[in-house]
């Protein structure tokens, strides 16, 4: 029986397993709607911004590690999922956008609403596709899922002409794939790993360096077993948080530009770096000709062209970091934890030297005390997203985050507004958690809009916005090396949030104080619905340490 | 590091954004095209790009790793032993000495192609080092336009 290109298109993700899209409608996608409507397998989720959209989808893969999907229109709503896609490319994210296109006849005339969408697109996905005949739609969408979740992951872009989606044509979904110019590594070679095991076996003072990586590949369980089997400490960059665990003695913390003390220093002073999953991105490595001066390097990625990108590397191994882990583990059985002691005596002084820490006052709070505070009341029962900027390098490193994919930042590409709407898609993703937003009052206004999908759908999302009436990190920037010339970023002028909240049909809350947040979060968290807790905290709190841009990782500004 | 030359040979699925795939990471990365020839390989869906570029061994070795991770790319090669032939089409002046310009062709393994009322149309096809000397050789002639073809090369 022959169906459009439309119906081929629900058809395609339900032989996908996709039980959410999040979207928005308009002209050149109506036919692909008309068929949402239709159907009762897959729910659609109304975003109220296309940006919002794709970071929710975002957020519901980051935390259900399956693919998630977007759709849009052709035009402005295709250039609004710009940012979602760029985001999700820099967090190797697996992700499927969908976006309508003026017919096949228009493409190439200035029609309304058309934009050269693979053209812009073909920056910021790991693929994309624009087909010209429904024929194409069933393998397109089997190579695109294919191509989001292997290897490592990343945003497809598919776009579809209106009248590609209203041709009929016989459909049958493939139930293999082979596309014979793409080949992402799974096992790696055993000779590669047994190098790496030596080094670490000689090693005085081995450190694990892990990245995003190990969740990408669900390997934390693993890395665990590792660490604690060989007594080997263990640092985290932004996207690893939650993988070791904060309760766990072997973590020392988060490195880079504001890592831990102990952890920048152990960074220096390891003679063995152990990459599982990590990229040596600049706001990790600071001055790049000092990192790891001290270190042979091992270097486990699944992607060849982050080897030797920026560090060069003693020891690659190119593979699926869970299969290099579950084939490395056995050889490292006979490895002492007693052998590295002395190390970790060194690490154990340096963090109680200095510890991430901050001063507490009696008139106002601090933001690390409210985060401190959400992690005392909630832990591991939430799922922590954020914005960026200063609150979410605080969330970073004062919450006690217990578990693998608790925790969703934009760390890459670093976008302002990517916290609220992603926490929608957690929410979706793994109803049973609290899903928390820690953000600023900055970034909140950044798609505030998505209250109203909040509503509509009951996603009770509770936003905690830790207001400084700045833009906190530029801010930051400016009093430490533009002599506290304060340009543009004094956020004084400012909604009433609680009436922001109330209008759309959530709850808002003013605090400042713990004891006032505390009843608010409480209260939050019993009504269920969505929230805004607009916390009033000290507004000259710099984010410490800190390593200046382009200084060595163990030049720390500590106060 | 030495900013060398590089041949880097790239076979690629023909599909329409092939090119631009390619283009487009050169340009998104900052490295740089010196040339860049194209054509289908006969009677297989895939074509052949040459691209004639500069940098150090770093930035080689990215450049391939990248291009290698574009879907559609089905083999990179890069060598210091390929055999290398670019061609060069000149028209000089009908004025100029025919048998002086046809003289120095031959010299560069080519010959006049075309004579019209006005100009003389040359072509050569030699190693690409042989080309820069012919291009300057053929300056005392006037040339009213050189066009290059780009390098093609084959692995050896």
């Amino acid at each position: 029986m022959q169906i459009t290109g439309a119906k081929m298109v629900i058809e395609s993700l339900k032989a996908e397993g996709v039980k959410t899209l999040f979207g928005y409608p308009g002209g050149a996608i109506m036919n692909v709607y008309d068929e949402i409507y239709k159907q009762q397998d897959i729910q659609h989720i109304l975003s109220r911004h296309e940006q919002a959209s794709v970071h929710s989808a975002e957020g519901y893969a980051k935390i259900t590690g399956e693919v998630g999907v977007a759709i849009v229109t052709s035009g402005p709503g295709f250039t609004n999922a710009i940012t979602g896609l760029a985001n999700a490319l820099t967090d190797s994210t697996p992700m499927v956008v969908i976006s309508g296109q003026v017919p096949m006849t228009l493409i190439g005339t200035d029609a309304f609403q058309e934009i050269d969408a693979v053209g812009i697109s073909r920056a910021c996905t790991k693929h994309n596709y624009l087909v010209t005949d429904a024929k194409d739609l069933p393998k397109v969408f089997k190579e695109a899922f294919h191509i989001a979740r292997s290897g490592r992951p990343g945003p497809v872009h598919i776009d579809i002409p209106k009248d590609v989606t209203a041709q009929l044509e016989n459909f049958e979904y493939p139930n293999f794939i082979d596309i014979p110019t793409y080949n992402p590594v799974s096992k790696a070679d055993i000779k590669d790993i047994q190098l790496a095991v030596d080094a670490i076996k000689e090693s005085k003072r081995p450190l694990l360096y892990l990245g995003g990586g190990v969740i990408n590949s669900n390997s934390s369980g693993l890395v665990r077993q590792i660490a604690e089997m060989t007594g080997i400490p263990a640092v985290e960059t932004l996207m690893a948080r939650g993988v070791m665990g904060a309760e766990n003695p072997l973590l020392i913390s988060m490195l880079g530009m504001h890592g831990s003390y102990a952890a920048n220093i152990a960074m220096s002073e390891t003679d063995l770096i152990i990459s599982f999953g990590a990229r040596f991105d600049d706001r990790v490595t600071g001055k790049l000709s000092e990192f790891g001066k001290n270190a042979k390097v091992i270097h486990i990625d699944i992607d060849p062209s982050s080897i030797d990108k920026l560090v060069e590397v003693d020891f690659a191994i190119l593979g699926d970091l869970n299969f290099v882990l579950s084939d490395m583990q056995p050889l490292l059985a006979d490895i002492q934890p007693e052998q590295f002691s002395e190390w970790r005596e060194t690490i154990a002084g340096n963090e109680k030297l200095h510890p991430l820490s901050y001063e507490k006052l009696d008139e106002v709070l601090k933001p690390q005390q409210v985060i401190e505070k959400i992690g005392e009341m909630l832990g591991d029962n939430a799922n922590i997203s954020t914005d960026v900027g200063q609150h979410q390098m605080w969330s970073a490193q004062f919450y006690p985050f217990s578990r693998a994919r608790q925790f969703n930042t934009s760390g890459g590409l670093g976008t302002m507004g990517y916290g609220f709407p992603s926490a929608i898609g957690v929410k979706v993703g793994n109803p049973d958690r609290v899903s928390i937003n820690i953000t600023g009052d900055g970034s909140i206004l950044m798609n505030i809009q998505e209250l109203m999908t909040a509503v509509q759908y009951k996603i009770p999302v509770i936003n905690v916005i830790l207001n400084n009436n700045y833009l906190g990190m530029v801010r930051q920037w400016q009093t430490l090396f533009y002599d506290n010339r304060i340009s543009e970023t004094d956020l004084s002028t400012q909604p009433d949030f609680v009436k922001v909240a109330e209008s759309f049909g959530g709850i808002g809350y003013k605090v400042s104080t713990m004891e006032e947040f505390e009843k608010a979060l409480k209260d939050a968290v019993e009504k269920n619905i969505v929230t805004i807790i607009d916390v009033t905290v000290y507004r000259d709190e710099n984010v410490m340490p800190m390593v200046p841009a382009g200084a060595s990782l163990y030049n720390m500004m500590l106060k | 590091m030495n900013q060398e030359r590089h041949i880097i040979s790239v076979i690629v699925q023909n599909e329409s954004s092939a090119l631009s795939r390619i283009s487009g990471l050169f340009a998104g990365r900052g490295y740089n095209i010196e040339s860049l020839t194209v054509a289908p390989i006969p009677n297989e869906n895939l074509s052949r790009l040459t691209i004639e570029t500069f940098g150090n061994r770093k930035t080689i070795d990215q450049i391939e790793k990248q291009l290698n991770k574009l879907i559609p790319v089905s083999k990179v090669v890069e060598s210091d032993d390929f055999v290398e032939k670019e061609m060069v089409l000149v028209k000089v002046p009908v004025s100029q000495s025919l048998s002086d310009v046809s003289a120095l062709c031959q010299i560069y393994n080519g010959t006049i192609l075309n004579i019209s009322d006005s100009s003389i149309i040359g072509m050569v096809a030699d190693e690409p080092q042989r080309v820069k000397f012919f291009i300057q050789a053929i300056q005392k002639f006037h040339p009213i336009e050189i066009v290059r073809g780009g390098v093609v090369a084959l692995e050896r």
